[in-house]
Order: C-alpha cells, then sequence, then structure tokens
C-alpha cells in the first residue's frame, strides 16, 4: 500500500503532522492532499488501530450486528501518509516546531493539525471506576468490552447519564432483552441538547420499550462485593440498584492534557482556535502554522454571533477537518468555518436528527407532524431567530428548516396559506445556568 | 504469516494496515441520508432500514460484495455512501 509507506521524494522541509489519527485528522489530512499539498504527511495517533467509525460502537455493535473492529474508515484520497499509531504526543515545542511523543521522541512539523478529540467522561472516584463491569464508552476497546459485557446477559445493566450515549446505550440493551435502568440527574433525558418538553418524548419512547428510568436521582457510589467486581450501586437517597454493568456515560472531556506549556489556550473543554481555525496562543495571537478541528476545538461559531463552541458531531469533525486541511494546504480560504451544525441518533428504533444548536433557545414549536404520532419536526427559536431543528422520524422535512436555520430565519416562522392554524410556540424547558 | 487482525497493528512506526485481503470499508454520512431506501433494494444484504430511518450498514464488506456496494453507492441520491475498494483505484 503505497500511501502508507513513509514518503519518498517528498521535500524534506514541508512536514504537515497529523496529531490525533481518528475522524476529523484523516478527512484533513485528505484535504490537505486534495488542496495540492505535496509534503510530508506523518499521522500520530495514540490507539494502535487506524481511523475508525465511533458512532456504530453505541448502537449496532453492542446489539452484536457489527463487530467492533470492522468500523475502520474508508480512506477516500489518497494520503501517501506515515502513520505512528499506538504512540501518543505527550507534548508541544512551538518555538522548536517540534511534537514530543511518549517515548521522548521529537517529530518536528512545518505545519501542524490538532484534531486529538475527546475522552468519556471518568466515572469521579477512580478506584470505583476500575471496578470490574464499570464501563465507559468511547473507542472500539470500550465497546468490545461493554459488548463482551452484555453478552455474559447481566441481571440488570445500570446506565449512568441520560445524554445521547446513555440513551443509545439502554436502547441497546432493550434491543437485547436485558434489563435495564438509568439514571439521571436532571428531569428527563436529553435535558440539555433538547429541553424538557422534547426529552420527555424521548423518555416516554424508552419508558414504553422498558427502560427503568430514575430522574432527579444520583448515583452516589459504585460497591463490590470484595471480588473487586461491581455488584450494586448506592444512590444519594440511600436506595440500592443492584447490577454487574454499569455504564457511565457522563459526557466527554477534550484531550489537551498534552497542550500544557505549548503557550496555547486550551482547558478541558478544547483548544481555542480563531474563525478561520488556526490555534490561539494565550494572548490570544493565532499560530499560522497550527489549526484544530473536530470535537477538541472550540471556535467562535458566526452563526451564533460568535459564540465559542466545541461540537461533538460527526459531521462537524469532517467538516472542519477538511477546512483545516485546506487551511494548512495554504489553499485561500475565503471565508470563516460556518457549517451548520448536524447531528443525528439512532435509539430504540426512532432517528432523530437535528440541525444547527438549541444552547440558549428560549422559545419551541412543533413545526410538522405531531408528537403522539411519533413523527414531528420541532423548530426551536431565540431571540426571534430559527437557531435549530430537529425531526423525529421525519428527516424529509428537515432540509426545509435546515435552510432557515441556516439563514437565522424569523422565529416563529411563518405558515403558508395552505396551513390551518397558528403555531403554539412552547417553552422548551432548558435547565437553568447553575442546574447544567 | 499475514497478520491475523489487519486493524490491529503495533507501536510506531506503523508499516503496513491493508485491509482484509480485497474487503471494502463503508461509512454511511447518516445527517445526509434521507432514509430513501435505494441502497436496500440495491444491496439488501448490506444495507438494512431499521424503524422508519435507521440505516444499519455493513462497513467491512468481503471483495465479493464489490457490484453489490458499488450499485447501492451510485443509487444513493444524495451520495451520502463513502467507499474504500481495494479494486477501484484508490490506494
Ligand atoms: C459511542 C459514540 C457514538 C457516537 N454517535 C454519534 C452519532 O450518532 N452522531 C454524531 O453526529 N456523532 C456521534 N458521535 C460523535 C463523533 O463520533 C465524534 O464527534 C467524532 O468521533 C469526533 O472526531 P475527532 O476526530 O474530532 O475526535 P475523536 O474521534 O475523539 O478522535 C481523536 C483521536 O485522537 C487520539 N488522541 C487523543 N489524544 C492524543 C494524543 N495526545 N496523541 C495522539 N493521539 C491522541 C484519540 O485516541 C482518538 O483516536 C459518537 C461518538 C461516540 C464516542
Ligand atoms: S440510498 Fe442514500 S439516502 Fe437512501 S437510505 Fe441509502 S444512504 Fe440513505
Amino acid at each position: 500500500m503505497s500511501q502508507d509507506h513513509p514518503s519518498h521524494g517528498r521535500p524534506a522541509h514541508d512536514h504537515l503532522v497529523v496529531v490525533g489519527a481518528s475522524l476529523a485528522g484523516l478527512r484533513g489530512a485528505e484535504a490537505a492532499r486534495k488542496a495540492g499539498f505535496t509534503g510530508r504527511i506523518t499521522v500520530v495517533g495514540a490507539e494502535p488501530h487506524r481511523p475508525y467509525d465511533r458512532p456504530p460502537l453505541s448502537k449496532q455493535v453492542l446489539t452484536g450486528g457489527v463487530a467492533p473492529g470492522a468500523t475502520t474508515l474508508p480512506n477516500l484520497e489518497p494520503l501517501d501518509a506515515e502513520w505512528r499509531l499506538g504512540s501518543a504526543a505527550a507534548g508541544l515545542d512551538r518555538s522548536g516546531r517540534a511534537v514530543i511523543l511518549e517515548s521522548g521522541e521529537r517529530i518536528a512539523y512545518d505545519r501542524l493539525l490538532i484534531a486529538t478529540g475527546a475522552r468519556a467522561r471518568p466515572w469521579p472516584d477512580a478506584a470505583e471506576g476500575r471496578l470490574g463491569g464499570v464501563h465507559t464508552l468511547r473507542s472500539r476497546d470500550d465497546a468490545a468490552a461493554l459488548r463482551a459485557s452484555l453478552a455474559t446477559k447481566p441481571g440488570r445493566v445500570l446506565v449512568i447519564g441520560g445524554g445521547f450515549i446513555g440513551c443509545e446505550v439502554a436502547a441497546a440493551c432493550r434491543d437485547l432483552d436485558l434489563p435495564v435502568t438509568l439514571v439521571e440527574s436532571g428531569s428527563t433525558v436529553l435535558e440539555r441538547v433538547l429541553g424538557s418538553h422534547l426529552g420527555s418524548v424521548v423518555a416516554a419512547l424508552h419508558a414504553a420499550r422498558g427502560v427503568d428510568l430514575r430522574f432527579g436521582a444520583k448515583v452516589e457510589a459504585l460497591e463490590d462485593d470484595g471480588t473487586g467486581h461491581v455488584v450494586r450501586a448506592r444512590l444519594a437517597d440511600g436506595r440500592t440498584i443492584a447490577t454487574t454493568c454499569v455504564v457511565v456515560a457522563l459526557g466527554a472531556v477534550r484531550n489537551t492534557g498534552w497542550l500544557h506549556g505549548s503557550g496555547l489556550a486550551f482547558d478541558d473543554g478544547g483548544v481555542e482556535c480563531d474563525a478561520d481555525g488556526h490555534v490561539l496562543d494565550t494572548d490570544g495571537r493565532p499560530d499560522r502554522t497550527i489549526a484544530a478541528a473536530g470535537d477538541v476545538a472550540r471556535f467562535p461559531h458566526p452563526l451564533y454571533d460568535g459564540r465559542r463552541v466545541a461540537l461533538e458531531h460527526w459531521g462537524h469533525a469532517v467538516a472542519q477537518g477538511a477546512h483545516a486541511g485546506r487551511l494548512l494546504a495554504g489553499h485561500s480560504i475565503a471565508r470563516a468555518y460556518a457549517e451548520v451544525p448536524a447531528f443525528w441518533s439512532s435509539q430504540g428504533g426512532i432517528t432523530l436528527k437535528m440541525v444547527g444548536l438549541t444552547e440558549g433557545a428560549d422559545a419551541l414549536v412543533i413545526a410538522q407532524g405531531d408528537p403522539k404520532t411519533g413523527r414531528f419536526l420541532a423548530l426551536y427559536g431565540r431571540a426571534g431567530r430559527c437557531v435549530a431543528a430537529v425531526s423525529f422520524d421525519s428527516v424529509r422535512w428537515l432540509p426545509a428548516y435546515a435552510a432557515m436555520v441556516a439563514e437565522g430565519a424569523p422565529f416563529p416562522p411563518i405558515r403558508g396559506a395552505v396551513d390551518q392554524g397558528r403555531l403554539t410556540v412552547l417553552p422548551p424547558g432548558f435547565p437553568k445556568e447553575d442546574e447544567r | 504469516m499475514p497478520d491475523p487482525n489487519p486493524d490491529r497493528i503495533g507501536p510506531s512506526p506503523s508499516p503496513d494496515f491493508s485491509r482484509a485481503a480485497g474487503g471494502l470499508r463503508v461509512s454511511v454520512d447518516l445527517n445526509r441520508c434521507q432514509a430513501y431506501a435505494q441502497c436496500c433494494y440495491a444491496a439488501p444484504d448490506h444495507f438494512v432500514l431499521h424503524g422508519a430511518e435507521a440505516l444499519h450498514y455493513d462497513p467491512a464488506p468481503t471483495a465479493a460484495a464489490r457490484d453489490a456496494i458499488e450499485r447501492a453507492r451510485v443509487a444513493c441520491p444524495v451520495q451520502a455512501i463513502l467507499v474504500e475498494d481495494a479494486g477501484n483505484g484508490r490506494p
């Protein structure tokens, strides 16, 4: 495979290093090549695997339809890259223009793409988190371990956290006919992303499929029976749940720790970028030799008045990865990165697709269909503008509303003459800031 | 001896990770997918709609499925199906 060999005959002085061998890194390297970059490319990845797709890991991989190792991503452009897999970057020396690997080896770069993504937020008590039967779900190896655990038919699975991954895992358990309890400290599932109004619609679906939902509840401790394997969870109210398989689904933390000492601005929520995608130093100055993309990048989104966001969306990793690849290849970028956020989730037989960002939304209308029938489209507004649209098993309605989101069209929308009645404007029910 | 698990490769530098002999890699952009199901007609063993809109697909078809996968890729009205194929000129 020629593209996998170290690049011979490339100009040695022009070296693109990509740190993070996953979706954003792969699509970034491909875009750089497509934009005409002829220098060397080296891709550094902490995992021993070549880039693979994560969405199936919380869906068909858990139910057994797809093997955990089968989701290797298609390579869509000849890369002729050198792959340094199974070796994490441990540091970045910007004045010496080198990435420092865990082994101490330095890899000199002329252009650098930071695409180190995110990891699952661990259970707060490290010792409890290490108990047998306690899982998080981010990598292919995590999915293989959880799949193996589910295949032993645990008496009850406990999912901690009602975000997308928690909901998808709970749904997969019911597909496997396993008893499952989902504990969420908020008032319903998906509350932060959808608000409680639509979150309750999703909760009702899971309840109907037999998921034991516990809202306003908090797991305080995971306990073993002395053998080092989890046997029960203790809730804050003193009640216990007997379980030998726990999935901690408390969201993600960005992989930025290796940037300590680099002089770049970053925290657990991402590395700061400017509108073009170049990273910023702690004084807010862009470093034009470095771009970031995917889950790890926090950037001002033009569609949302320049609010700084870090997204965890497959489509965003693809689009921003490609943008960063073109940027680093020296392709003239006419516009700032402004891809409209888009996301999907499948759980319990329904498919939900979202365009835009609901953050800060103050109103909601059911623009098409009816939640009672399971097929509908909801539109979110913020200060009189459309900011997001979510379809439930009704993706065919989505493009028209996605266009309204992209334009920031007035909210609530004016219905056409054929439509009877006015749209009822509802409160979306987002948790207050201090409850987030 | 060929590596029995080509996707599990050792630490750096990684000389080779060719896919299982002649196999394909498939990923579907499910933001784009409109659940039209043309792919399911073209390659029913590799693309299946679950419920109204959840497309399940085989991300690692064998070389024997090449023609079916190509039919599906071309049939998709929104070009949502991404394929890497050892036999289509791509490396
Ligand atoms: C289980 C699961 C299900 C999902 N389902 C959906 C879905 O249905 N729809 C959707 O839109 N999105 C979904 N997502 C989100 C989507 O997969 C992510 O947004 C996407 O993977 C982000 O890609 P990335 O390349 O930015 O980061 P990542 O995929 O997180 O990749 C980062 C890579 O960098 C590596 N790395 C980290 N630190 C270092 C270091 N110091 N040195 C070298 N390498 C390093 C990591 O090992 C990793 O391989 C899901 C994610 C998960 C985990
Ligand atoms: S043909 Fe394309 S749009 Fe239709 S279901 Fe298949 S992938 Fe989706």
